[in-house]
């Protein structure tokens, strides 16, 4: 029985290594979501958040850049929260599972897999340059949306997926139309859903930088934005300038600018992840 | 039913038809813009040049725009990356999945999610100020901000994805497949090592290539941590050296270059070779995984 023993020996170890590689794996986030609250927490005051910069960037706060990411965190789900809505419909009440949803998939497969800075080439030449927009919080949020999309179109496709076929054969039978059907029971019932999905997309859009530096971001513009055709500071791309393009920047700044962007993201993700909860569980059937 | 409702009806189904399609369309688009312009820089300058040339100096008079080091700074920094994230990332998915008790499955995904949603800019920022000055003493280098650097950080930020979509394939082995080795007096590890993970060998690959689209394409952290030096990496010491990517590249010099001037063009031509890379590698995950699906 040496061989059986030897074995299970064996089993703990290598249950043993898998557990540290998991523990190594994990335990940088954990370090590096401390180090921002010790380093970043003491700069976090009320000024810090409602000011704006002053002194070249390296006194007063990121009020602007908290405003201009807010601006276009709206303008994007303005836009990819309907698009992307009405596309995940379109594959789950509209198609026919044949050679036009495949290639669907697999171009919401590839948008998905595009890097962030070709989508900020992509913005630049067709919404900045070809449709003269200029740089500006609406090509940027378009530029956003689009990268977006593929985000907004699973988590609703998913939603509406689970929406029991039953639901639309009775409103069909109740003479309903397909778009009424729609309407009135299938999207009602995808609700949580789609939200989960829009707070997923707006977290993303907040902590995105390469798709907007050519898009709509200001180095330094200490006026808040007033029209969609206006440039913007972003906080994503305020934490890269002050942290590579401005020399003596003070270390407090810094951090406490990636920690508020930090903050924000991971409130979005938490949100998402509260409201899928909830919804699995007071799913009704 | 009234004539005005079939024609909404009719309407409202074509407008749902044109976003399901938005999407074939959007990467058409981008691919044509990246060909139009990059084809206006192979106008004057020579597709062989730009592909084979090792040298990149956009601003010198006349400028040179070999692409060569930043294609192979590029595939350094993501094997770096993928060199360490494949180890990391599948085991921690394989713990996840066959060895850890409930409650910590519990807190481990959650985690695994949160990296995931870290923007790649704070990452960044915590490589330049935390790992490079780290790695710069440790190593006793001149300069913090090497290729093993950027590939530390990407081989983070891969890690999501791989767990993620690795943890699924093993999870999709039917359970019969364990039960029946462990039936034959197999123990647990011997079923994971010889069954489970042979059988879910499709999907980890294709979450390994979906970690290389995720490497290859992000910018910010080699923009930020790789020192941008655009040299060929043509000798082992290169791995403890500034390099240069594509991404990185055109992140950097976008802001300078001049509206439809040769540079311009040449960075459109670098955005065209990355969503060729990018297409390819995600083409052939999803092959892939659209195996595994129908194999099922």
């Amino acid at each position: 029985m040496s061989g059986a023993r030897r074995q299970l020996v064996f089993e703990k170890i290598a249950h043993l290594v898998l557990a540290l590689i998991a523990a190594i794996a994990v335990a940088p986030v954990i370090g590096i979501i401390i180090f921002l609250f010790i380093k970043g927490g003491p700069a976090l005051t009320p000024e810090f958040l409602t000011s704006m910069p002053t002194n070249g960037m390296k006194a007063g706060g990121i009020f602007p850049a908290i405003v201009g990411t807010l601006y276009l965190v709206l303008g994007t789900i303005v836009f990819a929260v309907p698009v992307g809505t009405l596309a995940a419909v379109y594959l789950t009440e509209y198609a026919t599972q044949g050679r036009l949803t495949r290639y669907i998939r697999l171009a919401i497969a590839n948008m998905a897999g595009v890097p962030s800075v070709v989508y900020g080439l992509f913005g630049l030449g067709l919404f900045v340059l070809l449709l003269q927009m200029g740089t500006s919080l609406l090509a940027g949020s378009l530029t956003l949306g689009l990268l977006v999309l593929p985000v907004v179109i699973t988590a609703a496709e998913e939603a509406l997926l689970a929406v029991p076929q039953a639901f639309r054969q009775a409103s069909l039978a109740l003479g309903a139309t397909r778009w009424q059907t729609i309407r009135r029971v299938v999207l009602p019932n995808a609700i949580p859903g789609i939200i989960t999905g829009t707070v997923l997309a707006v977290g993303r859009a907040a902590g995105e930088t390469a798709a907007i530096m050519f898009t709509v971001a200001a180095f330094f513009l200490p006026t808040l934005p007033d029209s969609p055709f206006s440039q913007a500071m972003a906080l994503p791309y305020h934490l890269y300038t002050i942290s590579t393009q401005v020399p003596g920047m003070p270390e407090e700044i810094k951090w406490g600018t990636a920690l508020v962007l930090l903050l924000l993201v991971l409130s979005f993700t938490l949100t998402a992840a509260v409201v899928r909860a909830r919804f699995r569980r007071k799913r009704r059937w | 039913m009234r004539t005005a409702q079939k024609i909404k009806e009719v309407l409202i189904g074509k407008l749902i038809l044109a976003c399901g399609v938005l999407s074939i369309a959007v990467v058409v688009l981008i691919f044509v813009f990246l060909l139009r312009d990059a084809f206006s820089l192979f106008d004057s300058y020579p597709l062989i040049d730009f592909i084979t040339g090792r040298k990149w100096y956009p601003i010198s008079e006349p400028p040179v725009f070999g692409i060569l080091p930043l294609v192979l700074g590029s595939l350094l920094v993501t094997a770096i990356a993928i060199l360490l994230a494949i180890p990391l990332g599948v085991g921690t998915a394989i713990y996840i999945a066959e060895v850890a008790p409930g409650w910590l499955k519990e807190i481990l995904k959650p985690l695994m999610e949160i990296v995931a949603a870290i923007p790649s800019v704070v990452l960044a920022f915590i490589g330049l100020t935390l790992l490079a000055p780290y790695l710069q003493g440790l190593l006793d280098l001149n300069t913090g901000l090497t290729a093993l650097t950027g590939g530390i950080m990407l081989a983070f930020m891969a890690l999501p994805t791989i767990v993620s979509i690795a943890e699924d394939a093993i999870n999709a082995v039917p359970r019969s497949y364990r039960e029946g080795s462990l039936a034959m007096g197999a123990t647990r590890w011997q079923t994971t090592q010889r069954v489970v993970v042979p059988a879910a060998m499709s999907g980890i690959s294709a979450s390994v290539m979906l970690g290389i689209g995720r490497a290859i394409g992000e910018t910010m952290v080699v923009l930020m941590v790789t020192g941008n030096a655009a040299v060929m990496p043509t000798s082992v010491d290169s791995v403890l050296k500034p390099v240069r990517t594509l991404t990185g590249t055109i992140a950097q010099e976008m802001g300078e270059a001049v509206f439809n001037g040769p540079h311009y063009f040449a960075l459109f031509a670098i955005g065209l070779v990355l969503f060729v890379i990018t297409f390819a590698v995600n083409w052939i995950a999803d092959l892939v995984l659209y195996r595994y699906r129908e194999g099922e």
